[in-house]
């Protein structure tokens, strides 16, 4: 890099580059660097799969069947450190690369550079991670929380530590680029009550992000001093406490959960409205719930540690924080109720997605709610009820809505149309699937089936075997993605029209389909009755 | 370039992102060999940790070589200024955060854990059962309890080196501010006075805190295994020299861009930052002087 290379800011602003190196590796390009993230986060998902299909074979009946118990607990971690940070987490910034440039009227992401580094760390850190599988001693095993004395134990403690640290730099990095994006780069007339629910929900989760992954970055530094260097910070015989980690974890992992289903609310708001043709309702309100659940998701976190031994007055205040949360969520998925309320609905595959997010979604957190009750949660507490729970929330809610993001922004990245059948198709194969997989859980946890480990009493027997089959269907269901993607992207012979969707509004939709390489290089004329929301000057 | 000011500005491609994230991987996978080698087990794992830090050295002067080459040619706007500047600050804000879990820990354990342990409170039966005879205390004061697993030890008085230290890094504030302000005025005399002035400040705290460190080990017993008083106090203080170090290396690498002429009163982020930077570590210091040495 020289002067010279400053000189000629404009040559690739005609087109992507032709060298395969120079457009995926040294990309500045936040539509690239969004189809990365996107694409690491499908391998990803395939990945965290395979390791559920072998926890569900295990579980298919009781006794010992496929592996051995560590291998299977060696399962449980990687699946699920696999899906959140390598699944869910990376799918949400990808959707963020893409849209958020292009919703507020930006050329690119703030800092393009530092967005391309978020990225490619993030391969690193999973090989480093995932290798852990084939050295001696093996994986990670003590579930992906990693409590102290447990995790202590694992040989390949320091290349999981080690692991996160590259994810927590990676996540801040992107974090703090989304919120120079959205505070500094939105065109003029884009303020900040007029910007679509969707950024709205991603500037408010890049704040989560920076607050809570550096305490996730103290928490395994210690684990690593206690386990290399001979701290004491989670031993008792020096004067520390195990449960001090679980503390510090949990501060970070209570606001990790809604850094995974914040944007996932921003996504649903932008679906529904487009497909009841009606503004969404409550704009202010949308965007003030989000804003308060993720002041909410700071003061709750000891609800995952009621049976660790908290005094009383701790269990009591964070039973009623919890319980508080139901209210700004309970605004927002009455929102978009009213919003379909009295619309002209259609029901293309995003849609479909939306309302089974809706749906399911509120199931498990009528389960969130119900474990909020110390009293009742002495009672839940590291059974399957817990596991249906979050995948409540996690699959039938994060990931249902990163699917219907995809369907619906998909004909804008490709340019080309998906196949609306085999869209349904997945559609209604994921979401019967996805119920037989994880509502006999519900019975199972109530019924006290432990969480993570492989053999359980024979009592249990036919709820596993109905919900393994649904595991697997459910699985086999998402190939039929992965072949609406590759015949969407590749084979798809009907054209997307700029606009798309009859009721799509907002800026990203005034831009050509597929979206040229380069958008918005002067800044757009925001017109209101082009934003996604209306007037809001209630 | 003219328009370039009133359109956005997307720079080029560049490779040093992902020279970036191989040597970070390379740094972590040696590191994590090398803490994984048995004893007695050689392994290439400190090998290939020298090669990643060096590999980050050189991708940091590699990296800010082309952006102050592109700053120079004028190629950043206001706007880009701005994006720097919320990201330094919020860079700085997960610092904060870092932080926050090492002191939370030490407010956690000083409040709860350490006193539940000696039978207050909500503790009664691990005392019972883990140490029935422990009065809880903090640091010298207590009768051989856990915290001392490793050893009797003494503590570092707070009114010694640290008061010392104290002083030295609020002076480096005063005197970088001092030199913030000489860039304004255009004195580049002064601001390379000032900021040398600094630099050194900074520098004598990191030999006082080394000097403190050797005397703790030798002297008081003082060590990283000396229960949870030592795991506090030098993961506390090792991570604020840490990024003493950091930021005296930073307030050099600034001085010799006075020193060539990089900054005008109106454009100096990269002074800026540092100068952020310092103050932000010159906090975290008065909260350890506070918490760690004084109560």
């Amino acid at each position: 890099m020289s002067y010279a290379a400053t000189h000629d800011q404009h040559d690739d602003h005609h087109g992507a580059p032709k060298s395969f190196f120079q457009r995926w590796c040294m990309s500045t390009n936040h539509k690239d660097i969004g189809t990365l993230y996107l694409v690491f986060a499908l391998t990803m998902f395939f990945i965290g799969g395979s390791f559920a299909m072998g926890i569900r074979a295990e579980l298919f009946k009781p006794g010992l069947q496929l592996m051995q118990p560590y291998f299977f607990n060696e399962l449980t971690t990687m699946h699920a450190l696999v899906m959140i940070f390598g699944a869910i987490m990376p799918a949400f910034v990808g959707l963020g690369n893409w849209m958020i440039p292009l919703m507020v009227g930006a050329p690119d992401m703030a800092l393009p550079r530092m967005n391309n580094l978020s990225f490619w760390i993030l391969p690193f850190a999973f090989i480093l991670m995932l290798s852990t599988l084939f050295l001696p001693g093996g994986g990670p095993a003590g579930g992906w929380t990693m409590y102290p004395p447990l995790s202590l134990q694992s040989n390949s403690l320091a290349y999981v530590v080690f692991a996160i640290h590259l994810m927590g730099i990676s996540s801040i990095m992107g974090a703090i680029n989304i919120i120079a994006t959205i505070l500094n780069m939105r065109a003029p007339g884009m303020d900040l009550m007029k910007m679509p629910v969707f950024v709205w929900s991603w500037l408010i989760t890049a704040f989560l992000l920076i607050a809570v992954m550096p305490a996730l970055a103290g928490a395994v530094t210690m684990l690593l001093t206690d386990k290399y260097f001979g701290t004491n910070f989670f031993n008792p015989g020096g004067g520390g406490d195990p449960v001090l980690y679980q503390h510090i974890f949990w501060f970070f992992g209570h606001p990790e959960v809604y850094i995974m289903i914040l944007p996932a609310f921003g996504i649903i708001s932008e679906i529904v409205p487009t497909f009841a043709r009606k503004p969404i309702f409550g704009y202010k309100a949308m965007v003030f719930a989000i804003a308060c659940i993720a002041f909410l998701s700071f003061i709750v976190w000891a609800h995952h540690m009621f049976a660790v031994g908290l005094p009383l007055g701790a269990e009591i205040f964070f039973m009623y924080a919890t319980m508080l949360i139901s209210v700004p969520t309970g605004v927002k998925v009455f929102n978009w109720v009213a919003t379909m309320w009295g619309g002209s609905m259609t029901f293309e595959t995003p849609m479909l997605f939306s309302i089974a997010f809706i749906i399911l979604f509120t199931i498990g957190g009528f389960s969130g709610l119900m474990m909020a009750l110390v009293p009742a949660d002495f009672q839940y507490h590291d059974t399957y009820f817990i596991v249906a729970h979050f995948h409540y929330v996690l699959v039938t809610g994060a990931l249902f809505a990163i699917i219907a993001a995809a369907y619906y922004w998909m004909p804008k990245w490709t340019g080309n149309m998906y196949s609306e059948f085999w869209g349904k198709v997945h559609f209604w194969n994921s979401v019967v699937w996805v119920n037989v997989l994880f509502f006999p859980q519900h019975f199972l946890g109530l019924a006290g089936m432990p969480r993570r480990i492989p053999d359980y009493n024979v009592a249990f027997a036919n709820f596993n075997m109905v919900s393994s089959i649904g595991g697997f269907l459910f699985g086999a269901s998402q190939l039929i993605f992965v072949g609406v993607l590759i015949h969407c992207v590749f084979f798809s012979k009907k054209k997307a029209t700029d606009r798309v969707w009859e009721g799509a509004k907002g800026l990203e939709w005034t831009v050509p389909s597929p979206a040229p390489y380069h958008t918005f290089e002067l800044p757009p004329v925001v017109r209101d009755e082009e934003l996604a929301h209306g007037h809001v000057n209630d | 370039m003219g328009q370039q000011h009133d359109a956005y500005f997307v720079p080029t491609k560049s490779y040093w992102p992902i020279v970036a994230a191989v040597v970070m991987f390379i740094t972590v996978f040696g590191a994590a060999h090398w803490l994984n080698a048995g004893p007695g087990e050689a392994g290439f794992g400190k090998g290939v940790l020298t090669i990643g830090v060096i590999g980050i050295i050189g991708m940091f002067f590699g990296w800010f070589r082309s952006v102050i080459n592109e700053s120079l040619a004028g190629s950043y706007n206001a706007q880009v200024d701005t994006s720097f500047r919320m990201g330094m600050m919020w860079f700085i804000f997960s610092e904060v955060m870092f932080f926050g879990a090492f002191f939370g820990a030490l407010f956690y354990i000083r409040m709860y854990s350490l006193p539940w342990l000696g039978g207050h409170g909500h503790g009664v039966l691990t005392h019972q059962f883990l140490w029935s005879d422990y009065v809880a205390s903090w640091g010298a004061n207590g009768g051989g309890g856990p915290e001392q697993v490793g050893g009797a030890f003494r503590t570092v008085p707070a009114w010694g080196l640290p008061l010392l230290n104290t002083m030295l890094l609020l002076t480096s504030s005063v005197t970088v501010t001092i030199a913030h302000h000489a860039l304004r005025a255009g004195q580049r005399g002064k601001i390379l006075l000032f900021l040398g002035l600094t630099v050194l400040l900074g520098a004598t705290f990191l030999y006082f805190q080394a000097h403190e460190y050797m005397e703790a080990y030798n002297e008081l017993n003082l060590t990283l295994r000396s229960g949870v008083y030592g795991a506090t106090f030098f993961m506390l203080t090792g991570f604020h020299g840490l990024h003493v170090t950091l930021g005296t290396i930073m307030l050099l690498v600034i001085w010799f861009r006075v020193l060539k002429g990089h900054f005008n009163k109106d454009h100096h982020f990269g002074f800026e930052a540092v100068a952020w930077y310092w103050h932000f570590v010159d906090v975290v210091w008065l909260c350890l002087f506070l918490f760690v040495y004084i109560l």
